[in-house]
């Protein structure tokens, strides 16, 4: 029997995308059909979706702070606190110190010319171990180490934002994301927690990013064209963005009178072993199946899926064989790794509670128009690399 | 309804450690850390790894004994963390071989290109042409090391763990600086509570001392400079105390529910009783003066763990040897503690392992579990010069005899990470 005051309520959402800052922005974009932002010229023939100017003071009033954060922080942390305002938990010291925080990240960025410069210099050096050094010694911003530190991402929502009851970071790209949101979930199930901060952040404007992405040549470098399109090339179109969600316990947020916009009534991962072809396609239909016995009245499917094949190809049959309209949601704001599943929890959640899906991109089979009403959504994560996973939102 | 005697006085399952693994610079193997342990052994030495001219720094706690050749952060604490896995897996039985029946929880050091890397593509670069970013991105996506995705991918280590040791899931890597390694066991603790599954393997591991590594905790001013004799570097408690040491190491944890434990016949090692957790929003790298978040983050250990300040027998410190911590780790435990602050016997195994980093957490665990088992507190070498500004019992120098039956393990990281452990014997 489920114990209905300890259903986990999604009370804040924050976003921050090529496609703008907030809930409406978003909520109007998606709905609208707009072709989403990219950029093709930033690094030639990568196609990312960049950010567009921000005004960090707004949700990080301390240029002090701001000088201690690199790119991906100030956006994991400016988002963060949106989604805290749209709770209407932000300031409320009392509810911050009994917060939890699950964020889910990587790292952050180097000072990549003088990454370049030295290894530049190294390349004709007589003791090149020795300059490294030297060199690192003195071009190295102690700072910078600050900035780069995955937990130092939560580090930074804690003091800008006082979010201080726990703090965990979770890493392992795509899969961070659906843990963080999964374990935050069971807590709340289990009355481990009440109130809980989950999210991460991703800047795609980074050479040396797309470098490690391209080792293994997984960046889309091509027009823009939208996942599951029949003629698109594989490969990621990353973005540069930032998802955070509040989700609360239904007692909690009842309690406090917060306005819910949906609620998260289930999450779940795994992970294939992808040393067979079909290993995905398995796993994955095994988490469909699971969560559709738990919500039978699923109406679409919000995937996550990267663009990086086979991972996608195998996602796609199992896509097909559910008979849902389906929105890729890397196609709107790019693929963005730790944060990707927290998008598509939100996106979903916005259109759960106007009952609407995200407008159809053209040219794609699995984009079938949705019904108006939609009460119910799947959301799946299948990673580039590994791990896949699986949430439920339904309208309150 | 459940058997009582395998729940908390709160009504969560009791859980248990069942298995335990340590690496460290000492050596591999509880039999040999124990030894080193218990007789006041360093692990600390001259860096040989790099050349250290021209470092402030010059001395750590690698492990050198695993590899011949110099190998990648990620592949050395993998192999650090699959060490300390075997043993902890072997000692517990459970399971079968490559058939963990149970989640992984993996404190790993975050990752990214290294030098080597950045070296070798520069080099296939055009030697005529200045070496840029925009260079560099190009000789990347030559496709000419397709290895180097996975190998600098943050779920790396925790996925190829998986594998070997047929964990179930997805694993969870985590990231909280310098008490990861308490978070590992933390997650690990509060899955078995929620009854998400009977066992739980929680690892931490750490294998990233490199030049930059190192450089970069120099240029914070947080690592000590007394590099001669390497071994007398880390004196956490000592007046003359100037940094904490680079380390490396693993340490691996079976955790089980009590009930899922003696069903089997396990032996069982210990209780997880308690953890608290409290972030801090002073400042990145310094605890709130007022220690506040520490005193509540020890208080939410006891409370969670059913017990008040006087059940506990004994502090495994952060201890790490820095100025600031150790003294706002004495701030903390004499608030919480009050006049037995001065009575309780404290240790830091740092002054002989050095600051694993990701792994203190998870490897201070085992040590504390051992110390139980031995009932003999591992010593804080190097306490010469005590400061007489941080009033605690300090057990200095040499290992001592003494009725432990509870330990409370302290982490403390940069970014305002706090995470306070509860130990215990044998559940009564």
């Amino acid at each position: 029997m489920i114990d209905q005051s300890r259903e986990t309520w999604i009370t804040g959402i924050g976003l921050l995308s090529s496609l703008g800052e907030g809930v409406e922005v978003h909520r109007s974009r998606l709905n609208s059909g707009d072709a989403p932002v990219t950029d093709f010229n930033a690094f030639p023939s990568f196609l990312i979706h960049p950010l567009g100017s921000v005004d960090f003071d707004k949700q990080i009033p301390k240029k002090g702070d701001q000088r201690q954060m690199e790119l991906w922080q100030r956006i994991g942390v400016y988002t963060a606190g949106l989604a805290l305002t749209d709770a209407g938990v932000a300031g409320n010291e009392e509810l911050l110190k009994r917060m939890d925080m699950i964020v889910a990240a990587a790292g952050g960025e180097r000072d990549v010319k003088v990454d370049a410069s030295v290894a530049d210099e190294l390349r004709t050096a007589n003791n090149p171990e020795a300059r490294l050094n030297e060199r690192l010694q003195s071009e190295l911003r102690p700072t910078l180490f600050l900035a780069q530190l995955s937990n130092l991402l939560a580090g930074n929502i804690s003091i800008v934002h006082g979010v201080v009851g726990s703090s965990r970071t979770f890493m392992g790209e795509e899969s961070s994301g659906v843990q963080a949101v999964q374990t935050a979930h069971a807590r709340i199930r289990a009355g481990q927690s009440d109130l809980a901060l989950v999210g991460g952040a991703y800047n795609a404007a980074r050479p040396d990013m797309l470098g490690l992405w391209e080792f293994a040549h997984m960046h889309y470098r091509d027009a823009f064209k939208p996942l599951f399109a029949p003629d698109r090339k594989p490969g990621m179109a990353t973005g540069t963005g930032s998802a955070f969600l509040v989700l609360e316990s239904r007692q909690h947020a009842e309690a406090r009178g917060a306005k819910p916009i949906a609620k998260l009534t289930h999450v779940d991962s795994a992970r294939a072993r992808r040393s067979a072809a079909g290993d995905v396609t398995e796993t994955v239909r095994t988490l469909f199946a699971n969560a559709r016995k738990q919500s039978p009245k699923a109406g679409a499917i919000y995937s996550s899926a990267s663009g990086v094949e086979p991972a996608t190809a195998e996602e796609a049959s199992v896509l097909k064989e559910q008979n849902l309209p389906v929105r890729a949601v890397a196609s709107r704001v790019g693929q963005t790794f730790e944060s990707m599943f927290v998008f598509g929890i939100a996106f979903a959640a916005l259109a759960v509670a106007e009952g609407k899906l995200a407008a159809a991109m053209p040219g794609v089979p699995l984009e079938t128009q949705g019904a108006d009403g939609v009460e119910s959504i799947l959301i799946s994560t299948v990673g580039h690399w590994r791990g896949e996973g699986i949430g439920v939102v339904e309208a309150i | 309804m459940a058997n009582n005697a395998f729940r908390d006085s709160s009504g969560r399952p009791i859980v248990v450690v069942t298995g335990m693994g340590i690496v460290s610079s000492l050596g591999q193997g509880k039999e040999d850390n124990w030894t080193k342990l218990a007789a006041g052994v360093s692990g600390i030495h001259r860096i040989k790894r790099f050349p250290v001219d021209g470092l402030r720094t010059t001395i750590a706690g690698t492990v050198d004994y695993l590899f011949d050749q110099p190998v990648s952060a990620p592949v050395l604490s993998e192999r650090l963390a699959s060490l300390a896995a075997e043993e902890a897996i072997a000692q517990s039985g459970v399971g079968s071989k490559g058939n963990f029946p149970g989640p992984l929880f993996c404190a790993v050091a975050p990752v990214e290109v290294e030098w080597p890397q950045r070296r070798a593509l520069a080099a296939e670069a055009d030697a005529a042409q200045p070496y840029t970013p925009e260079v560099a991105l190009e000789i990347s996506a030559r496709g000419k090391h397709p290895e180097w995705h996975e190998l600098f991918l943050y779920g790396t280590v925790a996925d190829h763990l998986a594998d070997t040791f047929g964990t179930k899931g997805m694993p969870i890597s985590i990231s909280t600086a310098c008490a990861s390694g308490g978070t590992a066991i933390q997650l690990a603790l509060e899955s078995i509570r929620r009854g998400e599954s009977d066992a739980a393997l929680a690892i931490g591991t750490d294998g990233s001392v490199h030049a930059e590594a190192l450089i970069r905790f120099s240029l914070l001013s947080a690592l000590s400079t007394h590099n001669d004799p390497p071994e007398q570097a880390s004196k956490p408690f000592s007046k003359n105390r100037d940094g904490f040491v680079m380390a490396e190491g693993a340490g691996a944890l079976v955790l089980e529910s009590l009930e899922h434990a003696t069903a089997r016949g396990a032996r069982i090692l210990g209780v997880v009783a308690g953890c608290g957790e409290v972030a801090d929003n002073f400042h990145r790298t310094r605890s709130s003066p007022d220690g506040k978040p520490i005193i509540a983050c020890l208080k939410h250990a006891l409370s969670d763990a059913g017990m008040t300040a006087d059940d506990i027998d004994h502090i495994n410190a952060h201890g790490t040897s820095t100025p600031e911590n150790d003294k706002m780790e004495t701030v903390g435990l004499t608030a919480v503690f009050g006049e037995r602050a001065k009575q309780i016997p404290i240790s830091s195994n740092k002054s002989m392992i050095g600051h694993t980093l990701t792994a203190a957490g998870a490897i201070e665990a085992v040590v504390s579990l051992l110390t139980i088992e031995h009932q003999r507190i591992p010593p804080t070498i190097n306490y010469a010069v005590p400061d007489p500004a941080l009033a605690l019992d300090v057990v200095g120098n040499s290992a001592r005899d003494a009725k432990v039956r509870n330990i409370i393990s302290n982490s403390f990281g940069f970014g305002g990470q706090n995470v306070c452990l509860v130990l215990s014997g044998e559940p009564a």
